[in-house]
C-alpha cells in the first residue's frame, strides 16, 4: 500500500493513530504548539464520519470529550501547557467517574504563557499531580513518529480497559518534525474495544460496580440504562454518598487499578543495556538526542546504555530499579529541572549515582550538550 | 465642541513605536496606534495573549510605551479589575484602564470574565479589536468568524454559525457607552475613544479589523476591505450611549442610500471562497432586513 507511507508532522502522526484506533470524537481549542492535532482532525475526522468541535475554551474541550465519551464514543482533546492546566478540574472529574479519553498535551516551555514556539518538558509533574486529591494516572509519552503513533493508539486502548482518562505527553520538536511514518494495515496493531455490559434493559445496572477483574462494564450513558453520573463520592449506581466505608472503597479503587496494574502499562525501550557501565534514562524528545549520543560512544567501545521511558505515570520503579542495579552511574536526561530525576533517585539502591543532564532555555538538548555534562560528571572537564 | 478630528490635530506623540512585529497590512497597527494616542499617556493596558502580544514584542523590539500587563487568555476583564481595584486604593481614579483583546479573548474564552466585569460595574475601556478568527494561532474559526468563511478548523465548507454579535450581549449588561467601529476609520475610532474616557463604568468598543494573512488578501488593501465591509452593511459603525442607538460615520451617511451589494466584499477575499450564490442572496437578504429597521428607526438592538 503506497499511500500507507507518509512523511507528516508528529501533531499529524498523533491524528492518524486516532484514527486508526477508532476516534470518532474530537474537541479542541487552537493553542501553539498542538494547533495542527485540531486543524488535521477538522479536515479528517468528518471524512470518517466523526464529529470534531472547536470549543470556546479548553474547560469546555475536555468537558466535551467527557460528555462524548460516556455516550459510548472513543474521544481525544489536544492542548499545550495553558490549556492543560485549564483542563485540570476536568481531568479530575473524568478520573473520579471513570471515563476513558486521551489529553494529548504538546509540551512548550513553561511556565504561563512561557515559549509557545519552543520545547520543554516541564509538565510531567502536572500531568501527574496537576488535578486535586489523591488519584492515579496513565502518562504515555514518545520520542519519535513510529513510537507516537504506537503510543497513541496504546493511551486509546489504556483508557478504554482502565476506563480512565490517558494523558498523552509529546514535545513541540517531534510535534513539529517531518519525519517518515508506515501507518500499519487496519488490524494489524490490536485495538481495546470498550467493554460494554451485558445487562439487558429493564434490568438493575451497577455502573460503578467494578467485575471481579477490576473493571467496569459501561452502558452508553443516555441509552437503554438510567444511571447517575457526578465528581462527589458515589456508590456503585453512581449516586453520591459520604458513607466512610464506601468513600475509602472508591478512593483505594481509584488507585489500585492503575497502580497495581504498573507492570501492564510500563512501556519501555533498552538500548545496549545489558553490558553498561552509564546509563541514561530518558524520555521524548530527549531521548533522541540521548540514543544519538550513545550510538556514537559505543562505536568508540565505551559501555554506555540508554532506558527509553514510553509511560512516565505510573512511574515504572521496578524497570528503572532493575535496569540501574549493577550500574555505577546513572544519567536522567530531561528538558526541565529534574521532575524524573527525582523519581529515579527514589526508584534506585543509591541516589547518589544519579545526576540530571538538561537543559532548560527553549532548546533541544543536543548530544553535546549530553556529552559535556557526562564529563563534568566523569571528572573530565568540557 | 472642539473642531472636528483629523489625522492633522492629532497628538504627535506616538505610544507604539515603528518597526515592530505586525505583519505587513495588519489592520491592529492602525487601531492600537490611533485609540493609544486617544487614551494618552496616563493608561495601563490589560493584554490576554493574541496578535497584539506579538505585535508588542519581543525585546528589544518592543513596541508599547504604556505599562501593559499581558495576563492569561481567560483572564482579562478579571486582570483589570484587580488593576482598578488597587488604583482605586491608592486613589489614582484618573488613570484610563484599558482591556484589549481580540476576538477569541473577547468572545469565546474571555466572555465569561468580562461579563463578570461588566455586571460588577467596573470603570475600564475594554477594546476588542476583531479579526474575525484566532489569528495568532493560524487561522481558526472563533465566536466572531463570520458564517461561511474558510478557516483552518472550518477546512471543507467553511463555519457553519454566524457570527456572534458581542457588542448585542454588552448591550444587554446595560453598559453606558457601547461602539462600534473599524480599522478603515481610526478618526471615527479616536472620536469614540475620546468620548469612551468621559463615561465612567464599564465601557465596550469593537473594532472591525481586516487581517490580509488570515483573510486572504494583499497587504495594500487592508483600509479598502475595511470600508467595503461597512459600505456593503455588513459591518455597521454604531454608538449605544446610554441604551440609545445611532448609527455613526459612513454608517450613518449610508442610511436612505443605495449600498454596495454583499458580493463585491466577499469577492475580494479567498477566506470566503465556499460561499455559493444561495449563500449571497441570503446574507444579502440579513443585510437588507438589518437596514429596513436601521432606515424605519426601528433599530434591531
Amino acid at each position: 500500500m503506497h499511500d500507507a507511507i507518509k512523511f507528516i508532522q508528529g501533531n499529524e502522526v498523533c491524528v492518524e493513530a486516532a484514527l486508526y484506533a477508532g476516534i470518532n470524537f474530537f474537541a479542541g481549542y487552537p493553542i501553539t504548539p498542538s494547533t495542527e492535532i485540531a486543524e488535521q482532525m477538522a479536515v479528517r475526522l468528518p471524512e470518517t464520519g466523526g464529529k470534531f468541535i472547536q470549543m470556546e475554551d479548553e474547560i469546555s474541550s475536555m468537558c466535551a470529550i467527557i460528555g462524548a465519551s460516556l455516550t459510548g464514543h472513543k474521544t481525544m482533546t489536544a492542548t499545550s501547557g495553558p490549556g492543560f492546566s485549564l483542563m485540570q478540574e476536568a481531568l479530575g472529574y473524568a478520573i473520579m467517574a471513570e471515563i476513558p479519553c486521551v489529553i494529548v498535551n504538546v509540551m512548550r516551555g513553561g511556565p504561563s504563557t512561557g515559549l509557545p514556539t519552543h520545547v520543554g518538558q516541564g509538565d510531567v509533574c502536572q500531568a501527574r499531580y496537576g488535578t486535586h486529591g489523591d488519584h492515579a494516572i496513565v502518562t504515555l509519552t514518545a520520542s519519535n513518529h513510529h513510537d507516537i503513533f504506537r503510543m497513541t493508539i496504546e493511551a486509546f486502548n489504556i483508557a478504554e480497559t482502565y476506563r480512565t482518562p490517558v494523558i498523552l505527553l509529546l514535545d513541540e520538536v517531534t510535534g513539529h518534525l517531518r519525519e517518515k511514518i508506515e501507518i500499519p494495515e487496519p488490524g494489524k496493531i490490536p485495538l481495546t474495544k470498550r467493554l460494554r455490559t451485558a445487562v439487558k434493559s429493564g434490568v438493575d445496572y451497577h455502573p460503578y460496580l467494578p467485575r471481579e477483574d477490576g473493571r467496569l462494564p459501561m452502558s452508553d450513558f443516555g441509552d437503554i440504562h438510567r444511571y447517575n453520573v457526578t465528581g462527589l463520592y458515589h456508590d456503585m449506581w453512581g449516586f453520591p454518598t459520604d458513607k466512610p466505608q464506601i468513600v475509602y472503597g472508591l478512593i483505594r479503587h481509584l488507585v489500585d487499578k492503575i497502580e497495581n496494574n504498573t507492570p501492564k502499562i510500563t512501556r519501555f525501550r533498552k538500548y545496549y543495556t545489558k553490558d553498561a557501565e552509564t546509563l541514561f534514562i530518558s524520555y521524548g524528545a530527549s531521548a533522541r538526542s540521548t540514543l544519538h549520543l550513545v550510538e556514537n560512544r559505543r562505536r568508540r567501545g565505551e559501555n554506555v546504555g540508554l532506558l527509553e521511558l514510553q509511560s512516565l505515570w505510573p512511574f515504572p520503579a521496578d524497570i528503572v530499579r532493575e535496569a540501574c542495579q549493577h550500574v555505577p552511574l546513572v544519567i536522567v536526561v530531561e528538558m526541565n529541572m529534574g521532575q524524573i530525576t527525582k523519581e529515579v533517585k527514589l526508584a534506585v539502591d543509591d541516589p547518589k549515582k544519579v545526576f540530571l543532564a538538561n537543559r532548560i532555555d527553549g532548546v533541544l538538548i543536543t548530544p553535546t550538550d549530553i556529552r559535556n555534562t557526562l564529563r563534568v560528571i566523569q571528572g573530565k572537564g568540557v | 465642541m472642539t473642531a472636528k478630528t483629523t489625522i492633522l490635530n492629532l497628538t504627535d506623540e506616538e505610544f507604539v513605536h515603528p518597526g515592530n512585529r505586525a505583519c505587513s497590512g495588519c489592520g491592529l497597527s492602525i487601531i492600537y496606534r490611533t485609540a493609544l494616542k486617544a487614551l494618552g499617556r496616563d493608561t495601563i493596558l490589560v493584554v490576554p495573549p493574541s496578535c497584539l502580544t506579538v505585535l508588542q514584542g519581543l525585546y528589544p523590539v518592543a513596541a508599547t510605551q504604556l505599562p501593559s500587563l499581558n495576563v492569561t487568555f481567560a483572564s482579562t476583564a478579571a486582570a483589570a479589575t484587580g488593576v482598578l481595584g488597587a488604583l482605586r486604593a491608592q486613589g489614582r481614579e484618573k488613570t484610563t484602564v484599558a482591556a484589549w483583546a481580540g476576538d477569541g479573548g473577547t468572545a469565546d474564552i474571555g466572555l465569561q470574565a468580562l461579563s463578570g466585569a461588566c455586571e460588577r460595574g467596573e470603570n475600564f475601556i475594554f477594546f476588542c479589536y476583531d479579526n474575525e478568527a484566532y489569528m495568532n494561532t493560524g487561522v481558526q474559526r472563533s465566536g466572531t468568524t463570520p458564517q461561511h468563511v474558510l478557516t483552518t478548523t472550518t477546512p471543507i465548507s467553511g463555519k457553519p454559525q454566524k457570527k456572534k454579535d458581542v457588542p448585542a450581549i454588552m448591550a444587554a449588561h446595560g453598559l453606558d457607552y457601547i461602539a462600534t467601529a473599524s480599522a478603515a476609520y481610526p478618526i471615527d475610532l479616536y472620536d469614540k475613544t475620546i468620548k469612551a474616557k468621559t463615561f465612567t463604568g464599564p465601557r465596550y468598543l469593537h473594532i472591525h479589523t481586516p487581517c490580509p494573512a488570515g483573510w486572504g488578501f494583499l497587504p495594500q488593501m487592508t483600509v479598502k476591505i475595511g470600508r467595503l465591509a461597512v459600505e456593503t452593511g455588513l459591518f455597521d459603525l454604531y454608538e449605544i450611549e446610554n441604551g440609545r442607538f445611532r448609527l455613526t460615520g459612513q454608517s450613518a451617511k449610508m442610511l436612505g442610500k443605495k449600498r454596495l451589494p454583499v458580493g463585491d466584499y466577499f469577492k475580494t477575499q479567498s477566506r470566503f471562497k465556499a460561499l455559493t450564490d444561495a449563500h449571497i442572496e441570503e446574507i444579502q437578504q440579513d443585510v437588507d432586513r438589518k437596514w429596513n429597521a436601521y432606515e424605519n428607526n426601528d433599530s434591531p438592538r
